[in-house]
């Protein structure tokens, strides 16, 4: 049984505990084994606290990665951020004995070490390489036949060049994983154009944001898909947030939430009513 | 007149993004830029400007904050740049000056405070209990103990000069 520490982050939590309580749920479905992480901080988020001071962002991502490691378990995300930023991290630390040295410096003033082992996952990238979509079809119990635009965010499956899950221009993992549940992804323009919130551009220049996600928007639109179904609660709360703004109305959906509906999950154990942007499945 | 500063080379390098001087401004980067097609912000500009050593000039700018880190750039980069990560290095470099937008330090405040990116809200509160998860989620949030480690770190790394006005 596959057997992970869970990271909780941020927004999913805070603003969308439907995408805590559906994974939960999708895991056990799964036989996946989450166990909490407990006392995890912020993954520290990538654009903006690493943005800030990249000394206090190792060394906190370095106490987050040292506590998975206690547990002898590798981490499992549900955010391209956290994602992001702990895989970063780790990539930066295992392995490489003087930036070890360094952030372990920093933790021994709370009588913590990190040694470089902890490996970093991410929600989806586990249900398609250690799951796999065949088996993942004969747990859907309740087929969505669902016209949806696939959003894989940035963070997710870039850089590339250490991450290699899938093509980063041209990508079909998360389009694959959501056919599995009968729903069909619509093929459109401009599929890996950020949704606009990464990088500290959703705190400091909203309106620009909002071009980034708006032109998705109409992409998703023009393609004829009718929900959103994302893999980044941050990308989640970018596309919920400003459709209200900007003349839209696509429900949206992490691929958790998407897989709990599958799975036989009620309605309200989705948590939805977190949604700005009302979701009528 | 601008005025071009070598050793600026030298402090990119202390601040990881010496690997700058890579870039053969083809413009791929700009090219492709999400972020270039609605703003000022111009990638293969910043990276010249990087390797000219114009400091003051991008210290000061507010392009250097128009990247949305979603790495088009280094994907297609033929030289293999880490454009990403040299943003990064410049806004430390420029937070380390003082220049910060004030809904970037409040992000920051919230870090420091809550050990979390945003605050805790009451009715999120309700609606995890009412989905059977704890109220207050199983992280920093729940443990004294862990919130001081955190700050701890955040005062040793010299974040708490970022978030002091």
């Amino acid at each position: 049984m596959a057997k992970y520490a869970f990271f909780l982050g941020c927004i999913a939590p805070l603003r969308y505990p439907g995408i805590e309580k559906s994974t939960r749920e999708v895991c056990k479905a799964l036989d996946i084994e989450l166990v909490d992480l407990d006392d995890a901080s912020c993954c520290p988020a990538p654009g903006v606290i690493r943005a800030f001071n990249k000394k206090t962002w190792l060394a906190a991502a370095a106490r987050n990665l040292a506590l998975a490691e206690q547990k002898g378990l590798p981490i499992m995300t549900i955010c391209n951020g956290c994602y992001g930023t702990l895989f970063d991290a780790a990539h930066e630390l295992n392995g490489n004995p003087e930036a070890l040295k360094e952030v372990n410096e920093v933790l021994k003033e709370i009588g913590m070490e990190y040694k470089g082992t902890t490996e970093v996952r991410h929600f989806a990238e586990v249900l398609y390489n250690e799951i796999g979509v065949e088996k993942i079809k004969e747990k859907v119990t309740k087929p969505l036949e669902y016209q949806v635009a696939t959003f894989y965010g940035c963070h997710f499956l870039k850089p590339s060049a250490i991450k290699n899950l899938d093509d980063p221009e041209n990508p079909h993992i998360l389009d694959d994983l959501v056919e599995a549940t009968g729903a069909k992804s619509m093929p459109r323009q401009q599929k890996m154009l950020c949704c606009g919130a990464g990088g500290g551009l959703k705190a400091a220049f909203g309106d620009v944001a909002m071009k980034f996600t708006q032109t998705n928007l109409e992409n998703m639109q023009a393609s004829g898909a009718k929900y959103i179904i994302d893999v980044c609660p941050f990308c989640h709360l970018q596309f919920d947030g400003s459709q209200k703004d900007l003349g839209f109305n696509m429900p949206v959906l992490h691929l958790s939430q998407l897989y709990g509906l599958a799975m036989g999950m009620s309605e309200q154990d989705l948590g939805l009513s977190a949604h700005i942007t009302p979701v009528v499945l | 007149m601008v005025s071009p500063n070598p050793e600026f080379f030298n402090e990119l390098t202390a601040a990881g993004a010496g690997d700058v001087k890579l870039c053969f401004q083809c413009g791929t980067c700009t090219a492709g830029c999400p972020s270039g097609r609605r703003t000022s912000y111009r990638t293969r500009k910043l990276m010249r400007m990087a390797q000219l050593g114009l400091r003051e000039e991008i210290l000061n700018s507010e392009e250097l904050w128009e990247c949305s880190t979603c790495y088009t750039c280094v994907e297609r980069c033929p030289r293999q740049v880490p454009i990403v990560d040299i943003v990064i290095s410049l806004r430390n470099l420029a937070v380390a000056e003082g220049h910060m937008y004030p809904n970037h330090k409040n992000t920051a405040k919230n870090f420091s405070k809550y050990g979390h990116t945003v605050p805790v809200k009451d009715d999120i509160t309700a609606l995890r209990e009412s989905l059977g998860l704890p109220g207050i989620p199983p992280t920093v949030l729940a443990s004294d103990k862990a919130k001081a480690d955190l700050d701890k770190i955040l005062t040793v790394t010299g974040f708490d000069k970022i978030t002091s006005e």
